[in-house]
């Protein structure tokens, strides 16, 4: 059922193939019953008027991921005009070259899939973060890419598209390289690059929600971002 | 990620009013039973109540069992591979605590595979199967450091694109997917760490990142793990022309998956025969 063509120009604004899962007896299950993998439609809520709303279904979820690849791109954007990066080591301007480059290939490319459907550019707000330090430099990359690999892994359960669903995994795992060479920078050669602060006892990477992954990277954003019509 | 959760995901596999009604309360039942004993260690949960299951569509369940098992037979083959290396002594002391690490979640996700697929899909999970980390006699990793370090990456790297290439085959289980999802990453920080590894200690010049298809120093016969990884044209459209960013770059900021046929293959060379 959610094997649905990706158009990169043509996004299709709304799909509504979670009409098909609509379920007429959902009142004997009683209230407080998550339908996880059965769900009825999402409430539509109307956007709220200043900042960017996301939008619903899967240009939604595109544009959370383009809006996270916003943030990153523009934190090692702003990295190699630093001190940080002007002192730095040889094997740590290659990485934080490379960042930039991945980052801001990702980010041009969501803006391209979704064509109109495109949010506008965010405001960041790097005032946290001092440029000319090493130590502030590496703990909000590991800040950033941590959180991006949770995203996507919490947020691939709700796409519908299988094909984006694969360009998902493509970059979650490019992500996730990331964080492991940012942590060993930070504390290296130890068992941190794969931490227990973020991998449980089943060896499973934490995923976090919608909310928690915007909550976290809105100390860093200030254009402020609807995300209400995101599925889930 | 519980057993709970997975219920959440089982859709029922009738369209009978009054079994859908006891499809969820039964799955209701399951539910509170969880929320009384939150903290309950995932083998803890006792059979009686597993195999009373609700019912779900048999083909959807025989299929993610059959992914599931995919993935443990790789899960078995990187455990093993660890397990044995830290055994051997082959592991500089100063490393050990990254391939105990690595060995750990190797193990917790056989163990994790294994109880998805015997008590919630009901299913039989594979055998361990007996390796042959020589690759009939080609190879000394328990024995040459570089040699170990250097199939460790090969194994990582596979699995991170194993994963990925099933991702849209679970995904009609939205717990399955997210689980898989959160052991592919793993893998994938796995991946990075012991490719930068390797580079520190002067065995390659590769990054925590896969280059092109570009295999480094690793044994030609890796050049099955890297291909494809090429690719820098995604959703039709190619990032290269589209950002003006060099192809080495763009390649680098995308993995790509590997068919369950292509990574069996690779897989096939450390089974005995």
């Amino acid at each position: 059922m959610k094997k649905e063509l990706f158009k990169p120009e043509g996004l299709i604004q709304h799909t509504d193939r979670r009409a098909f899962l609509k379920m007429g007896t959902l009142s004997v299950a009683g209230a407080g019953l998550l339908l996880m993998g059965c769900k009825d439609d999402e409430d539509v809520m109307p956007p709220v008027s200043g900042g960017v709303s996301l939008g619903s279904g899967d240009v939604g979820i595109l544009n959370y991921a383009y809006a996270l690849e916003q943030l990153e791109a523009a934190f090692y954007a702003q990295v190699m005009m630093g001190s940080y990066f002007a002192n730095a080591s040889a094997e740590e301007k290659t990485i934080m070259g490379d960042l930039e480059k991945h980052e801001r290939a990702h980010r041009e490319f969501f803006k391209a899939a979704l064509g109109a459907n495109a949010i506008a550019d965010l405001e960041v707000d790097f005032s946290s973060i001092d440029f000319s330090s090493r130590n502030s430099v590496l703990g909000a990359a590991k800040t950033f890419e941590d959180l991006g690999v949770a995203a996507y892994n919490g947020a691939g359960q709700f796409l519908e598209s299988g094909d984006l669903l694969l360009i998902a995994g493509k970059i979650v795992s490019v992500e996730a390289r990331h964080a492991a060479a940012i942590r060993d920078l930070i504390n290296p050669n130890s068992a941190d690059f794969a931490g227990d602060d973020i991998i449980d006892a089943n060896g499973l990477e934490r995923t976090l929600n919608f909310q928690e992954v915007l909550t976290a990277a809105s100390t860093y954003v200030k254009t402020e971002i609807d995300f209400s019509q995101l599925p889930g | 990620m519980n057993l709970l959760k997975l219920l959440d995901s089982m859709c029922p596999d009738t369209t009978n009013a009054e079994e859908k009604d006891r499809f969820y309360s039964r799955r209701e039942a399951f539910r509170q039973f969880g929320d009384m004993s939150k903290k309950m260690a995932l083998a803890a949960v006792p059979v009686s109540l597993l195999s009373a299951l609700p019912n779900v569509a048999k083909a959807d369940t025989d299929s993610l069992i059959g992914v599931l098992n995919y993935a443990l037979t790789l899960e078995h083959l990187e455990y093993n591979y660890y397990q044995m290396g830290l055994d051997s002594g082959v592991i500089d002391t100063a490393e050990r605590p990254i391939f105990q690490k690595i060995r750990d979640h190797e193990l917790a996700h056989v163990n994790f595979l294994t109880e998805v697929i015997s008590n919630v899909l009901m299913g039989t999970p594979v055998a361990e199967p007996s390796f042959d980390f020589t690759a009939g006699g080609n190879f000394m990793p328990f024995d040459d450091y570089p040699t170990f370090l250097a199939l460790a990456q090969a194994f990582e790297d596979t699995g991170v694109r194993a994963y990925k290439g099933q991702a849209g085959n679970v995904m009609e289980s939205d717990v399955v997917l997210t689980a898989a999802l959160s052991i592919h990453s793993v893998e994938a920080r796995h991946a990075s760490m012991v490719r930068r590894l390797r580079t520190k200690k002067g065995q390659d010049m590769t990054k925590g990142w896969i280059t092109g298809n570009d295999y480094g120093t690793l044994p030609a016969a890796a050049a099955g793990i890297y291909a494809g990884e090429e690719n820098v044209s995604h959703a039709g459209v190619n990032v290269v022309n589209l950002t003006g960013i060099d192809q080495d770059a763009v390649s680098e900021g995308w993995d790509e998956p590997l068919t369950m046929e292509q990574t069996l293959g690779i897989a096939s060379l450390f089974l005995s025969s």
